[in-house]
C-alpha cells in the first residue's frame, strides 16, 4: 500500500461527492447516469483499497460483482433514457414531474 | 514519498478533475470522454493497489462497453445539455450540501479521527492474485456468481423491451 | 377387514366429493353414474369382509388391538377414530367426551348390507332412470345420493347417539335436498306446491322429531354421563323406570319423525316430489327405517321402560291401519306406495313395542327388499308411460312391459303376505308378537295386513290388468326400460321372494337365522322386571299363520273382484258411503287439521306477536326516537356554529400550510434526491461530531 488508507478515503470521497453532485445538479438524464458510475466507481475503490489493506480477497471479488452489477444497471437506465426520449421527446429530467403535487 | 506514491496522487487529481469536467462540459460528448478518463485513471489506481483483474475488468466493461453504450445513446439523442434560463434552488442548495460533506470529512480527518495507518505488508501469492480470485470467484462465491449471471440476463431481457420501437 | 371400518362412509363420500367437485363439468356423464355406483360397491364389499371377521368370536377376539376393540361374547368390534368432543371431567370424577367411533354388531351389520345392497342397486338402477337429466343435475343426483349413502352409513355405525345423530341430521339434509332436487316444478296441482316446498316440509317436519332426538341425548347425557351408546345401556337398569321412560319417548319423538309415524308422517307422501330412486332408496328401503334402527339399538332402554314400549306399539299399530285406509284411495302410483310405506314402517314400530325388536329389524330388511323393488318397479312403469304418475290413466300394461310386470307381481305378493314370500314371514312373526303383547294389538295387525292386501292388489289390477286407459299418443311411446334399470328389479325379486328363509319360524320346523343373529344384540342388557314372554304353543303360532295367510289372500281376492272383474263395485261403493269415501280420499284432512289445529293458531300468535311489535315495542322505541329528534335540534345549532367553526378554522389552516408544503413537491426527482442527501448530511454529521465526546 504505497499511501495512508485515508488518502485513498478523500479520493473516493471526492470522486463520491462530484457524481452526487452530478446527479442532484444536471438535467440530462445521460450525464446523470454518468454521475452515478462516477458515484460506483468511488465506492469501488474503497473496496480495492481495503482488499489490499486487510490482506483479503473477498474486496476483488466485490469489486467485480460490482462492475457486473454498474453494466447491468447502465443498460437498463440508457434504456429508460431512450424510451422516455421516445414518449416525451425530452430527456430534461425536470421536464419531466407527473408526481408535482 | 515512494515512486508509487507520487503515481497515485497524479492518477488520482487526474481521475477528480476529470470527474468534475464530466459534470461540468455542456456537452455530452465532451462528459463521455473525460468519463472514459477517469475511468483509465482509476483502473491505474487498480494495478497499484494488486488489482490487476479488476483492473483489466474496469478496463474492459467500464472505459470500453459502457462508454460504447453512452455514446451510442448520446448519438440517438443529441440534445444539448444547458443550466436552463432560470436558477435553480436546489441546484445551488445541493453544491453547498456538497462542499459541505466535502468539508465536514476532511474536518474530522484534520482532527485526527481517521487513523492514517502505515501500509500493510505486499501480498505475495503464488501464481498471483488472477489464479486466487478464479478460485474464490468458483468456490466461495459460486452463488453470488450465478447470480450475477442471472441478473445480468434479466437486464439485458429488460433492455430489450424496454428500448423496443413499438410498432 | 375390522380395521376398515372408517372406509365404509368414507367411501361414498368421497364419490361425493368427488361427483360434487368434478362431476358437472369435468367428469363425462358414464363416469359420474360409475363413480357413483363403484363406491356403494366397494363400501359393500367392505362391510361383507367386516361382517364376516364379527361372526367368529376367537378371531374377533383376536383382532382387538390399537383403535379396535372388540367384545366377542356379542360379536360387537368398536372402532375409535379420534376424540371429537373432548368435554372435560365432571363432578363425580368420570371423564366425559365423545368419541369419533364406529361400532359394527349384528344390528348394524344387517342395516350395513341393506343399505350398501340394496343402495347399489339403486345406484345402478338410476343410470338408466336419470339418463334424460342434463349432465349438471346428474352429476348433482349422483353426489347428493353417494352423501346420501355416507350420511346413512354413519348413522348405521355410530358407536355414540351425537355420532348417530351427525348420520340421523345428514340424511335428513340429503332427503331434503332429493325431495327438492326438481325444484323448479310444481308437485301438487291443486294446492300449488312445489317440489322445493315438499322438501321443506320434510325437513321443518323432521326437525320436531330431531328436538325430541336431542332432548333424549341430553337427558341420557345428564343422567347416564356418557353418551356412548353400550355405555347407556349398560346402565339402562340403573337409571329408574321415569328417565327411561323419558328418554325413550323423547327418542321415539326423533323416530316417529325421521320413520313417519303418526303424528308426524305428513311429509313422507309429499316426499314423492323427489325422482322415483330416491323414493326408493331413501323414503323406502335405509332412510325411513333409521327411526326403527334407532328404537332396536336401544332396545335395552325401551325394555326398562314398559310404558314407553307400550306407546311404540300403538303408535306403530295404529299408523299401520292409519295409513292403509288413506292408501286404499290414493290414485298417484308413488303415493300409494308412499302411504304404503307408511303403513309398513308402523308394522315395524308395533313388532319392535311389542318386544320383538327382531321381528321389527326382519320385517325392516324383508320390506327394504320388497318396497324398493315396488317403487323401482313404479319408476319403470312411469318411465314406460313418459312420467304419468295417475293409476286410472294406466291399465293392461302387462303386455307391454313383461319384465317390470313380472317383478311387481313378486314384490305385489311378498308385501301383501302371500306365503312363502318374505312379507308372510316378517309379518307373521311381528304379529305373533302382537298376539303375545295383546290381543288388540293383533286386530291392529291384521286389520292393516288386510288393507294391504287390499290396496296392492287395487294398484296391481289397475295399473297392469284391464283395459289401456291411455290415449293413442301414450301408447305409441310405451317400452320396456333399459337393462340398467331392469336387472336391479330382477335381483331385488330374487330377494324379495326368497329373503323370508333367513326367518322361518320354529314353528315351521326350521331355523330363525335372523333372530339367532340377532339374539347376542338384544340380550345385552336382560330385561330387569320384565321377563320375555314365553314362546306362543306351536300349534297356535300355525294357526295364528293360517289366519293371516287367509286374510291375506282375502284381501287379494277382494281387490280382484272389486278392480279387475267388477270395476262398478268402487264407484257405486263410493256414492253410497260419499262422506266415509270423501274423508278417506282427503287423506283424513289430516295437512287441514295441522294447518288449522296448528298452524293456524301459530300465525295468529305471530300476528299477535307482530301487532305487539308495531304498536307497543314500536310505540316506545319511537317515543324513543323523537325525544332524540327534540334533543338533536337544539344541539345542530350549537353543531353548526361552534363545532363548524372549529372544524373549518382546522381545514383552513391545514389548507394554507398545504399551500406552502406543496411547494416542496416539485414532481423533480432531483429536488427529492436532494432531500435524501441532506437528511443522509444531518445524520452522518451527528454521527460523526459526536462519537468520541
Amino acid at each position: 500500500m504505497p499511501v495512508p488508507p485515508s488518502h485513498v478515503l478523500i479520493f473516493s470521497l471526492l470522486l463520491f461527492s462530484i457524481g452526487m453532485l452530478g446527479v442532484l445538479t444536471r438535467r440530462n438524464a445521460i450525464i446523470i447516469l454518468m454521475s452515478i458510475e462516477l458515484m460506483m466507481n468511488a465506492a469501488n475503490i474503497n473496496f480495492i483499497a481495503f482488499s489490499r489493506q486487510l490482506n483479503n480477497l473477498a474486496g476483488q471479488v466485490f469489486g467485480v460483482f460490482t462492475i457486473a452489477v454498474a453494466a447491468g444497471e447502465v443498460a437498463i437506465g440508457l434504456a429508460v433514457v431512450l424510451a422516455l426520449f421516445r414518449n416525451r421527446d425530452t430527456i430534461y429530467v425536470d421536464e419531466v414531474h407527473v408526481m408535482k403535487g | 514519498m515512494s515512486a508509487s506514491a507520487v503515481i497515485f496522487y497524479v492518477l488520482a487529481s487526474i481521475a477528480v478533475l476529470s470527474a468534475a469536467m464530466v459534470i461540468w462540459s455542456r456537452y455530452p460528448v465532451h462528459s463521455a470522454l473525460y468519463l472514459v478518463t477517469t475511468f483509465l485513471s482509476v483502473a491505474g489506481i487498480y494495478v497499484l493497489f494488486e488489482a490487476e483483474f479488476v483492473a483489466a475488468v474496469q478496463v474492459l466493461v467500464y472505459a470500453g462497453g459502457i462508454m460504447v453504450l453512452f455514446l451510442f445513446v448520446i448519438l440517438l439523442v443529441n440534445l444539448k445539455d444547458t443550466l436552463g434560463p432560470r436558477v435553480r434552488l436546489h441546484a445551488t442548495f445541493s453544491s453547498l450540501i456538497g462542499t459541505a460533506v466535502v468539508g465536514l470529512i476532511l474536518y474530522v480527518y484534520s482532527q485526527g479521527r481517521v487513523p492514517g495507518s502505515p501500509g500493510a505488508a505486499p501480498m505475495l501469492r503464488e501464481g498471483g492474485n488472477l489464479q486466487a480470485i478464479g478460485t474464490s470467484l468458483y468456490r466461495e462465491y459460486l452463488l453470488p456468481f450465478e447470480i450475477a449471471s442471472v441478473l445480468l440476463l434479466v437486464a439485458m431481457i429488460g433492455t430489450i423491451i424496454l428500448a423496443r420501437q413499438k410498432t | 377387514m375390522l380395521g376398515l371400518l372408517w372406509a365404509i362412509p368414507l367411501l361414498p363420500f368421497l364419490g361425493f366429493l368427488l361427483n360434487g367437485i368434478l362431476g358437472p363439468r369435468l367428469l363425462p356423464r358414464r363416469a359420474v353414474g360409475i363413480l357413483a355406483s363403484v363406491a356403494v360397491l366397494l363400501s359393500f364389499l367392505v362391510s361383507l369382509g367386516a361382517i364376516a371377521a364379527i361372526a367368529d368370536p376367537v378371531a374377533l377376539a383376536a383382532a382387538a388391538g390399537g383403535s379396535l376393540t372388540t367384545d366377542a361374547g356379542h360379536h360387537r368390534a368398536v372402532q375409535t377414530l379420534w376424540t371429537w368432543m373432548p368435554i372435560g371431567t365432571s363432578a363425580q370424577g368420570t371423564v366425559l367426551r365423545v368419541d369419533w367411533a364406529y361400532a359394527l354388531d349384528p344390528l348394524s351389520a344387517v342395516m350395513l348390507l341393506v343399505v350398501t345392497g340394496v343402495g347399489f342397486l339403486i345406484h345402478v338402477y338410476s343410470i338408466g332412470y336419470m339418463a334424460h337429466e342434463p349432465r349438471p343435475a346428474y352429476a348433482r343426483f349422483f353426489a347428493y345420493l353417494n352423501l346420501f349413502m355416507a350420511m346413512m352409513l354413519t348413522l348405521v355405525l355410530g358407536a355414540s347417539l351425537p355420532v348417530v345423530f351427525v348420520g340421523w341430521e345428514g340424511v335428513g339434509l340429503c332427503s331434503y335436498l332429493l325431495i327438492g332436487f326438481y325444484y323448479d316444478r310444481v308437485f301438487d296441482e291443486t294446492t300449488g306446491m312445489t317440489c322445493a316446498d315438499a322438501g321443506r316440509k320434510a325437513f321443518i317436519t323432521n326437525r320436531i322429531g330431531d328436538m325430541g332426538f336431542m332432548l333424549g341425548m341430553l337427558l341420557l347425557f345428564a343422567t347416564a354421563g356418557t353418551l356412548d351408546i353400550q355405555g347407556i345401556l349398560a346402565q339402562a337398569g340403573t337409571l329408574g323406570t321415569g328417565v327411561c321412560t323419558a328418554a325413550a319417548l323423547l327418542l321415539f319423538v326423533g323416530a316417529c319423525g325421521k320413520s313417519a309415524q303418526i303424528p308426524l308422517y305428513v311429509w313422507l307422501p309429499d316426499a314423492m316430489a323427489g325422482p322415483t330412486p330416491v323414493s326408493a332408496l331413501i323414503h323406502a328401503a335405509t332412510m325411513v327405517t333409521a327411526g326403527v334402527y334407532v328404537v332396536c339399538r336401544m332396545a335395552p332402554l325401551y325394555q326398562h321402560a314398559p310404558a314407553a314400549l307400550l306407546t311404540v306399539a300403538v303408535v306403530g299399530g295404529a299408523t299401520a291401519v292409519f295409513a292403509a285406509l288413506i292408501g286404499l284411495c290414493q290414485n298417484d302410483i308413488k303415493k300409494v306406495l308412499a302411504y304404503s310405506t307408511v303403513s309398513q314402517l308402523g308394522y315395524m314400530m308395533l313388532g319392535a313395542g311389542c318386544g320383538g325388536f327382531e321381528a321389527g329389524v326382519f320385517h325392516l330388511m324383508t320390506h327394504a327388499f320388497f318396497k324398493a323393488l315396488l317403487f323401482l318397479g313404479a319408476g319403470s312403469v312411469i318411465h314406460a308411460m313418459s312420467g304419468e304418475q295417475d293409476i286410472r290413466k294406466m291399465g293392461g300394461l302387462d303386455r307391454y312391459i313383461p319384465w317390470t310386470h313380472g317383478t311387481f307381481v313378486v314384490a305385489w305378493l311378498a308385501i301383501s303376505g302371500i306365503f312363502p314370500l318374505s312379507g308372510f314371514f316378517s309379518k307373521d312373526e311381528i304379529l305373533a308378537w302382537a298376539f303375545r303383547k295383546s290381543i288388540l294389538l293383533w286386530g291392529l295387525g291384521a286389520g292393516g295386513a288386510f288393507l294391504t292386501a287390499f290396496y296392492m292388489s287395487r294398484l296391481y289390477f289397475l295399473v297392469f290388468h284391464g283395459r289401456a286407459r291411455f290415449d293413442k299418443e301414450t301408447r305409441h311411446h310405451v317400452h320396456e326400460s333399459p337393462r340398467t334399470m331392469i336387472v336391479p328389479l330382477v335381483v331385488l325379486a330374487a330377494l324379495a321372494f326368497a329373503g323370508g328363509v333367513l326367518g322361518v319360524p320354529e314353528a315351521l320346523g326350521a331355523r330363525n337365522v335372523l333372530g339367532e343373529y340377532l339374539a347376542p344384540v338384544f340380550e345385552a342388557a336382560p330385561a330387569a322386571g320384565t321377563a320375555a314372554p314365553a314362546h306362543l304353543a306351536a300349534g297356535l303360532e300355525l294357526g295364528l299363520m293360517a289366519v293371516s295367510f287367509a286374510i291375506a289372500v282375502f284381501g287379494i281376492f277382494l281387490g280382484w273382484v272389486f278392480y279387475a272383474q267388477r270395476p262398478e263395485i268402487p264407484a257405486t261403493f263410493a256414492e253410497n258411503v260419499g262422506g266415509l269415501y270423501r274423508l278417506v280420499a282427503g287423506k283424513f284432512y289430516v295437512d287441514e287439521i295441522y294447518d288449522r289445529v296448528i298452524l293456524a293458531p301459530y300465525y295468529a300468535l305471530c300476528r299477535a306477536a307482530s301487532w305487539f311489535d308495531r304498536y307497543v315495542v314500536d310505540g316506545a322505541v319511537n317515543a324513543a326516537g323523537y325525544v332524540t329528534l327534540g334533543t338533536s335540534y337544539t344541539s345542530v345549532g350549537f353543531d353548526t356554529y361552534v363545532v363548524d367553526g372549529l372544524v373549518n378554522l382546522t381545514g383552513y389552516t391545514v389548507r394554507g400550510a398545504s399551500w406552502v408544503f406543496r411547494k416542496f413537491q416539485t414532481g423533480v426527482v432531483q429536488s427529492y434526491a436532494t432531500a435524501v442527501v441532506l437528511g443522509i448530511f444531518i445524520l452522518v454529521s451527528v454521527y460523526l461530531l459526536t462519537q468520541g465526546h
